[in-house]
Parts: C-alpha cells; sequence; structure tokens
C-alpha cells in the first residue's frame, strides 16, 4: 500500500532521514520506535507529504505521490491519510462536533447534516456523546486526544499515522487513548504509529521498526524485535527506555 | 456678605462660562458647526478603521503566507515586495505630510473632505493593523495549521476557517487601541481643511476671540476616548475569561481534583 525507496530528506545541511526503504501493507500495524531527533515525525511527515522529500519516492496505491508539489492532488492524498500529533492540535475555537466536521464539510465530502451525524456516531463510539459541544480547553487531555483521533477518521482515511499520540498525556489517560487505537487496529485500519509504548508495540504491532539518526537500524515482528535485539544500539536503547 | 460672596462668584464663574457657552454654542447655531464636526471625527475613524482593517487583513495574510511557503510563487513575491514597500513608506511619512499629499494633490480636484480623511487615515492606519494581525497570526500554534493541512484542508482554507478566527480574537484588544490612537490622530486633518471637531473648535476660537472652546474640544476627546478604553477593558476582561473558564486554570482544578481522589 506505502512503498519508500530510497527516502531522503534534508534541512538545510542538516540530513535527517539519510535512505529509508520501507514496504506497508494494507491493515499492518507497523510500530516506530527510536531515540529522539532520530528523525521519527519527519518520517511520517513525509508519508502524507507533510513535509517534502528531498530525494527518493513515496509511492501511495500504485502512485508516485512524491511527485506532487502543490494544489489538489497533495490535499487529496492528506485526506487519505489521517495524522494524530502529540499535542492533540484540536482547534480551539470549535467545539468538539464542529472540529470533527469542519474538514468533511469544508472539502464537500458531505453534507453539513450528514457530517453531524457521522460526527455524533463517532462521539458515541468513543463515549464522548455528552462533549458534543463542549470546547477542547474543557476536556481532558486523554478526550482531547480521543477527539483528534475521531477527527482524522471522519475523512475516513486508509491510514493513521500517529506521532507519539500519548506522551503529552498524564499516565492516568494513557489508557484510554491506546483503548481507542487497539480498537482501531482491530478493525483492520492500517497504521503506522510512533510511540514509547512498548506493551502497545509488543500487543498490536505487526512489525516494529527502530529508527536511529535518519536510517531504520533493524526491524522484526515484534516478539523477536524485543526478546532478541541484534544490532548494537537497539540493545542500548532498549536497556535505557525499558 | 453672604450676598456679595453669590454676587462674587457669579460674576468670576458663573457669568464668563455661561457667556462663553452660549458664545461658543449658541449664537449662531454653532452648535450645528459642532456636532457636524464631531461627525466628521467620527466617520473619518470609522471608516479609515474599516479600510485599515481590510488593508491590513490583506496585507498580513500576504506576508504571513510569503513567510510560509519554502518557495513561494512569482505572484505571491511580487505581491509581498509590494504591501512591504507600503508598509515602510507609509510608516515613513508623517502622518501630516500624508494628509497633505492626499488631499492637495490625489483629491486636490474632488474636495471631497470625508473621502480624503477616510482614505488618508485607513492607508495610513493599514499599516500599523497589518503589523498587529501580523503579531496575532503568528502568536496561534503551529500545530494548528499542521492538523488542518493534514486533514487536507488547502492553505486558504486552514488560515480562514483555523488561522484568522484564532488570531482575530487575539487582536481584539490591540485593534481597540488603534480605534482609540486613530481617533485622536484625526484631529490634524483640520491640517488641510478638513472641518473635523478640533478644527471646529479652533474656527470657533478665531471667530469669538475666546480660548474656550479648545477646552470643549479637550473634554469632548476625552469622553469618547475614555468611553472607548471603557469598551476595550470590558472587551479584554471578556476574551480573558472565556480563555479561564474554559483554558488551562478548569484543567489545572481538574487535575488537582483528581490528584486528590486518589
Ligand atoms: N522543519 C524543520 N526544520 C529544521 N530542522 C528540523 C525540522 N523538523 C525537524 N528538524 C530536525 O530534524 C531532526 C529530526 O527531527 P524529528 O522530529 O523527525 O525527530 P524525532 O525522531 O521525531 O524526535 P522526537 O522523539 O524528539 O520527536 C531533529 O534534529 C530536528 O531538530
Ligand atoms: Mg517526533
Amino acid at each position: 500500500m506505502i512503498k519508500v525507496k530510497g527516502l531522503e530528506k534534508k534541512f538545510g545541511e542538516l540530513e535527517v532521514l539519510r535512505g529509508i526503504d520501507e514496504h506497508i501493507d494494507q491493515g499492518e500495524k507497523v510500530v516506530i520506535i527510536g531515540p529522539s531527533g532520530s528523525g521519527k515525525s519527519t518520517f511520517l511527515r513525509c508519508l502524507n507529504l507533510m513535509e517534502f522529500p528531498t530525494a527518493g519516492e513515496i509511492w501511495f496505491e500504485n502512485e508516485e505521490v512524491s511527485k506532487y508539489r502543490k494544489g489538489m492532488d497533495l490535499n487529496a492524498h492528506r485526506r487519505k491519510m489521517g495524522m494524530v500529533f502529540q499535542h492533540f492540535n484540536l482547534f480551539p475555537h470549535l467545539n468538539v462536533v464542529e472540529n470533527i466536521i469542519l474538514s468533511p464539510v469544508s472539502l464537500n465530502r458531505a453534507s453539513k447534516a450528514q457530517a453531524i451525524e457521522t460526527a455524533h456516531r463517532l462521539l458515541d463510539r468513543i463515549g464522548l456523546s455528552d462533549k458534543a459541544k463542549n470546547y477542547p480547553a474543557t476536556l481532558s487531555g486523554g478526550q482531547k486526544q480521543r477527539v483528534a483521533i475521531v477527527r482524522a477518521l471522519a475523512m475516513e482515511p486508509k491510514v493513521m499515522l500517529f506521532d507519539e499520540p500519548t506522551s503529552a498525556l498524564d499516565p492516568e489517560m494513557v489508557g484510554e487513548v491506546l483503548d481507542l487505537m487497539k480498537n482501531l487496529a482491530i478493525e483492520g485500519m492500517t497504521m503506522v504509529v510512533v510511540t514509547h509504548e512498548m506493551g502497545f508495540a509488543r500487543e498490536v504491532g505487526n512489525r516494529v521498526l527502530f529508527m536511529d539518526e535518519g536510517v531504520i537500524v533493524e526491524q522484526n515482528d515484534p516478539e523477536t524485535f524485543f526478546s532478541n535485539p541484534k544490532s548494537p544500539r537497539l540493545q542500548d536503547f532498549l536497556a535505557k527506555v525499558v | 456678605m453672604i450676598e456679595t460672596i453669590t454676587t462674587d462668584i457669579y460674576r468670576i464663574f458663573i457669568e464668563p462660562i455661561s457667556r462663553a457657552i452660549y458664545n461658543v454654542f449658541i449664537v449662531h447655531d454653532r452648535w450645528a458647526q459642532w456636532l457636524s464636526g464631531l461627525e466628521m471625527t467620527l466617520s473619518v475613524t470609522f471608516f479609515a478603521l474599516l479600510l485599515g482593517l481590510g488593508i491590513g487583513l490583506f496585507i498580513s495574510i500576504i506576508r504571513v503566507s510569503h513567510d510560509a511557503f519554502e518557495k513561494p510563487n512569482i505572484m505571491l513575491r511580487l505581491l509581498n515586495l509590494i504591501v512591504k514597500t507600503y508598509v515602510s513608506v507609509v510608516r515613513g511619512i508623517p502622518m501630516v505630510v500624508q494628509l497633505a499629499i492626499w488631499a492637495f494633490i490625489v483629491f486636490a480636484g474632488s474636495r471631497n473632505q470625508l473621502l480624503t480623511g477616510i482614505v488618508a487615515f485607513g492607508i495610513n492606519s493599514g499599516a500599523y493593523v497589518s503589523e498587529v494581525f501580523r503579531g496575532g497570526i503568528s502568536s496561534i500554534d503551529k500545530g494548528q495549521m499542521e492538523a488542518g493541512r493534514s486533514l487536507g484542508l488547502s492553505y486558504p482554507q486552514t488560515m480562514f476557517k483555523i488561522i484568522l478566527p484564532q488570531a482575530v480574537k487575539n487582536c481584539l484588544p490591540a485593534l481597540g487601541n488603534e480605534f482609540i490612537a486613530l481617533l485622536k490622530e484625526t484631529s490634524i486633518a483640520g491640517f488641510v481643511a478638513i472641518s473635523e471637531l478640533t478644527h471646529v473648535g479652533n474656527v470657533i476660537r478665531g471667530i469669538t476671540f475666546n480660548p474656550a472652546p479648545m477646552v470643549f474640544v479637550a473634554l469632548i476627546y476625552l469622553i469618547l476616548v475614555l468611553f472607548l478604553e471603557f469598551l476595550v477593558r470590558k472587551m479584554e476582561n471578556k476574551l480573558s475569561q472565556s480563555d479561564r473558564r474554559s483554558g488551562k486554570m478548569v484543567q489545572r482544578l481538574k487535575r488537582k481534583r483528581l490528584v486528590k481522589n486518589d
């Protein structure tokens, strides 16, 4: 579904991604771990073209999307990839339902009435129906992130990208967000998740990638990945985080 | 004794003041001149502000968009150059001189006082308002643009539906202050014979050989400004209240309660 070939990204002189080759199949759950500054966020942001690769190709459903630079194609591609951020990035001037329907309605994906109906269905699913008219600032971190996730889902994306979705949460709220992500996984969503939650990686991931200094150093199924890390750098990293 | 004091008070205070009021406001229906002066001041201020808001918003969007793109296209680069020049030209020329240029060169033929005033002050104000908006826009968290774009919205859609509504709200108090500054600044429009409040006062001062009109002018401005300041402060309170009610404070309180519950 997603093919990445020789992906490189530089910010000025700084080489952040230094040649990444990767295939992600439909329905796969890929977890990415790695030290800070290794380029995990940049990799995700390249996948939905929030950043443009400086070299290499990104293919999505048999189309080379990395040659899109602006306009319709670009926005259409991003629509197919939901993105969830560490800091939620809900729109504070809009209430929960308005947050969810803004994009579907603005992009004529649905009539306002339809979009509202969908929004309520999604909120119902995450148990936040009673918060429909609340403004984001009145929600807890966990609630915010769950709303952010369904906001992305309202666009009916084919892939969901998660960039440390639980890193900014108080510990007691991490569980509710991970649960929602697990549900999504079970439903068959294709997911690429950058996280420090090793439990989630083990339980949900089909594959875990270890990124360091802009390359994927090692990858494996979760079981082998954690029990039998090969490269010294991964061994080091796991020793530090676990 | 008491009688002489009251006559003294009458002679020294009441009588000259009422004579001044009579001369300045009543004789020859001068109150009508005052009213039209006040109307001119308020109209010029109000419409110049509207013009300034429009220009300022336009400029700020151009400049912010230009800076947001790695490689802005030719059109945007050209517009950016034009608006940047505009801002530095306007900021580099004293208002009185700008006024003179509009009145004696651009509108030399038309003699339309109101239009001259609105254009001169509006164009000047636009440059300052653009900086206010620019600050407001750049105060919005970068994550907002990211979220909008990642949902598939275009740059303009994200700008108009997500960034600007928040930015404008943040700017409201600063714009209120711009309104006040503009009101006071229009007092120099008399320089090009626009008969606004100060000009009317000054003309009547000349006719009546009495400095009192300038005191009245001062009082009228003061009342207007105090009133506007009151409105701005009310607005600020309201804004900070809604931020507080819905914002970090509530969360902090909630968290505390959670901690307590544990
Ligand atoms: N827009 C940018 N301009 C310049 N440098 C950038 C930009 N975005 C990221 N970088 C740099 O690229 C490097 C990798 O950043 P990235 O955010 O991808 O790392 P990360 O693996 O996600 O780290 P973290 O775990 O801290 O989120 C960092 O050194 C960062 O400073
Ligand atoms: Mg990151």
